[in-house]
């Protein structure tokens, strides 16, 4: 796991440099001293932000200067004082996840500048979060244009790079929740959420959030932004990143240090540790998304980039494999729209007697076709890294689709053959899965290591069900 | 004192393309040239201002972006290294700027006398936003006249168009009002593009030109509107266009400084000279001056 810990964490300087002159100010000032402390226990040594007070036009933009120094005065709150930085950068791992971003079809840039302005949201995360740069830092924006899937694509990205250098990551997103202000200038001991309908929607957040339910929050984000947000060029999309950071999950530990009104918006300090919380996962509806296919000047009329799909397009795994087939129909076939289609002529499963014999089941996900834990090698055949665990879970649901088609469980799983494209990678995760799943039903099991599948899958299974009519 | 006047408004965007472009010493990263029809255009305006007499300059800029309040810069003298944090490649430059500080104070009050909230901006270690810096340098690149920069108050975020029209004539009126009361001769600025929808990847070369143009035929049509009622003097069919506008070309006039503008030059029914239109990364940008001492002695 590359994510030891994810922090929300609020952009407004009041904590940084004013936190006697409100108690709601000092709270949120001990909150991110323990959010400190938590980072430094987790023994992270990688602190990834994502800022939304830094908005970026041409692609998403990572900061690669390894010392960057200056003082920042906030546009707003001048009179607050000057933030002075210096901070630490991985600048080497800001290239790798450039590089990795690239990979997936982002545009993604360095910035190495003397003098570069670092945002608000990140001067005071690394502050607070990192007091004498005790782990290397490394900063991305918020692009103004990026929708979910390149923000989501941009987290994995992230965690390519993490996992090819062994870093283990503290991720944070500076954000507020409500972000509404009061626009006239209040007195530090009158401030408030600016609305009681603010107030409302930001503890239903934080309570989903305590919940550890991530990716719930990430579904819920244009409705978020369309309630409680005030339009400023970087929409809500945070949660997007943190959660694709954390592999989409719902069942997280989480747990609200923290919750303050600045100035009027809505500030929290949260801790999500990827921990199960033991709840179970919960089922989200938004496609996951491996590669950007991209909106990239979706407006741009030049015949120089034809492959750019239209926003609408469902994102597709970089297959470079055969065509999709229709399931074949006959009489005893099982075939359904919620299991991936064939790459050949042949069904879903073929009923004998009381007998249910599945094709070979990958991981692909039905309409998108995506990989769950990512393709194994992109379209040119360069390897990526993937999650065999995810793809694994994948199979086994799409198995279960099948069978459920068919009037069945996995209870009825009698035999399975396993395929795995690399044995001594994968066994171990395979398994682990396996024994979560299909090992409490207790089916028996041949595994084999094979060269290579039809898709850039790593795992598929072979199934026998016994399911009486 | 009386007796002060506005003698010319300019709409005077703010890409730093043109800096860039144009290899000025106070900028660090070099080019081989590129966007010269805005480059042209300002060539004309800074010509055209030559003519007019001028003591200082007063800039409403979108990059200094504001929610709690209109501020305005409340110190002499601000020196430093401006960096776009959009565009760092093309953009890091070595400014000192004089700040007309009476004018300055003179503004933040009548502002606060027309009820809205203001404040000076008196942190010494504030860095001036690129836009102001941007357009300050592209209409007088050897800053030879003291400024007032005044912030970009977001209210079109907090509330609506409308709303931002109506704060943005009341500071334009209040603008108005000091600087006829502080007896100087005043040239105002709204840096601001027209349509501002971006492409969102940069060629190799950025100047590389053969990659510039409108991003959408819409976004053209609005901006040809919009530049038809400056230079046939329709201000307020401007202003009550400004809502469709400013939502379907996603305009940079949403931080107020045409609105601004045209309200301190109260609502000019003159003809505006275009001095040059182009595109930059996509977006529509257009030069255009508001004679307003020729308007006076009637030789408009």
């Amino acid at each position: 796991m590359s994510v030891v810990a994810s922090f929300v964490v609020p952009v407004h300087p009041h904590p940084l440099l004013v936190p006697e002159a409100n108690e709601g100010y000092g709270r949120l000032r001990a909150a991110f001293e323990e959010a400190a402390a938590r980072i430094e226990a987790s023994g992270a040594d990688l602190l990834v932000v994502y800022s939304t007070t830094w908005p970026s036009i041409i692609g998403h933009q990572i900061q690669a200067d390894p010392n960057p120094v200056w003082n920042l005065v906030d546009h707003d709150f001048h009179d607050l004082g000057t933030m002075h930085y210096d901070f630490d950068i991985d600048a080497d791992f800001a290239h790798a996840w450039r590089d990795a971003a690239e990979r997936r079809n982002l545009t993604a840039r360095t910035v190495n500048y003397h003098g570069f302005p670092i945002d608000v949201g990140s001067v005071v995360s690394l502050s607070l979060l990192n007091p004498g740069n005790r782990i290397p830092a490394v900063i991305v924006s918020s692009n103004v244009y990026a929708n979910r899937a390149e923000t989501t694509v941009l987290a994995k990205s992230c965690l390519d790079a993490a996992k090819a250098a062994g870093k283990k990551v503290a991720v944070v997103a500076a954000m507020s929740l409500s972000n509404r202000m009061f626009t006239r200038r209040i007195e530090p001991e009158d401030d408030r959420i600016h609305s009681l309908k603010d107030d409302e929607w930001n503890r239903k957040i934080l309570q989903f959030l305590g919940d550890g339910r991530l990716e719930d929050v990430g579904q819920l984000s244009r409705t978020i932004h369309h309630q409680i947000r005030v339009q400023k060029v970087v929409a809500f999309k945070p949660m997007w990143f943190l959660s694709a950071m954390n592999g989409h999950r719902n069942d997280l530990t989480g747990e609200v240090l923290a919750y303050e009104a600045l100035h009027g918006a809505g500030g929290a300090v949260v801790h999500l540790d990827p921990t199960s919380n033991g709840q179970g996962d919960k089922e989200y509806d938004e496609e996951d998304v491996e590669v950007f296919g991209g909106d990239r000047n979706v407006l741009d009329t030049e015949t120089d980039t034809p492959d750019a799909e239209p926003l609408s397009a469902p994102a597709q795994a970089p297959t470079g494999g055969p065509a999709l087939w229709d399931p074949v129909e006959g009489e005893d076939a099982i075939n359904t729209d919620t299991a991936p289609k064939p790459v050949g002529a042949y069904p879903h499963a073929r009923r004998v007697g009381d007998m249910l014999y599945l094709s070979g089941v990958g991981p692909r996900q039905p309409g998108t076709n995506a990989i769950p834990g990512g393709p194994i090698h992109d379209a040119e055949g360069r390897p990526l890294d993937y999650d065999i665990k995810a793809q694994t879970q994948a199979v086994v649901n799409n198995v279960e689709r099948v069978l459920k088609e068919a009037g069945g469980s996995l209870e009825n799983v009698v035999d399975v053959t396993s395929f795995l494209v690399d044995m001594d990678r994968d066994f171990a995760g395979y398994n682990e899965v396996w024994a979560a799943t299909l090992g409490k039903v207790g089916p028996t099991r041949t595994t084999l290591a094979i060269r290579s599948l039809p898709t850039p899958i790593a795992v598929e299974m072979k199934v026998v069900a016994h399911l009486p009519q | 004192m009386g007796g002060g006047q506005i003698v010319a408004g300019c709409l005077a965007p703010h890409p730093p393309h043109l800096v860039y472009a144009e290899n000025p010493p106070q900028n660090e990263p070099g080019s081989e040239g590129g966007w010269e029809q805005l480059r042209w255009g300002y060539d004309r305006l800074r010509a055209s201002l030559a003519e007019v007499e001028h003591d200082v300059v007063v800039i409403l800029s979108p990059h200094w972006q504001t929610y709690v309040g209109t501020h305005v810069l409340g110190l002499p003298r601000f020196e430093g290294f401006s960096v776009d944090p959009v565009f760092p490649n093309l953009f890091r430059y070595t400014y000192d700027l004089n700040v007309d500080l009476d004018l300055a104070e003179g503004i933040h009050a009548e502002a606060l006398a027309a009820g809205l909230d203001a404040h000076m901006m008196r942190n010494p270690d504030f860095r001036v936003d690129y836009g102001t810096i941007t357009t300050a340098h592209l209409t007088d690149p050897n800053w030879s006249k003291p400024l007032v920069v005044i912030s970009s108050n977001r209210s079109r975020t907090y509330y609506s168009v409308e709303v931002m029209q109506e704060m943005m004539a009341e500071l334009g009126r209040a603008t108005k009002k000091a600087i006829e009361a502080s007896g100087k001769r005043a040239v105002v600025l709204a840096s601001n593009s027209l349509s501002h929808r971006h492409f969102t990847t940069e060629p190799e070369v950025p100047e590389d030109m053969s990659h510039e143009h409108i991003t959408s035929h819409a976004m053209h049509l609005w901006d040809m509107r919009m530049i038809d009622h400056m230079v046939n003097g329709r201000a307020k069919q401007l202003l009550d266009e400004m809502p469709e506008f400013t939502e379907q070309a996603i305009a940079e006039t949403d931080g107020g400084a045409l609105t601004w503008l045209l309200h301190a030059l109260d609502l000019p029914e003159y003809k505006a000279t275009l001095h040059g239109y182009g595109t930059v990364i996509g977006t529509g940008n257009a030069i255009v001056e508001w004679p307003a001492w020729r308007h006076k002695e009637g030789t408009a």
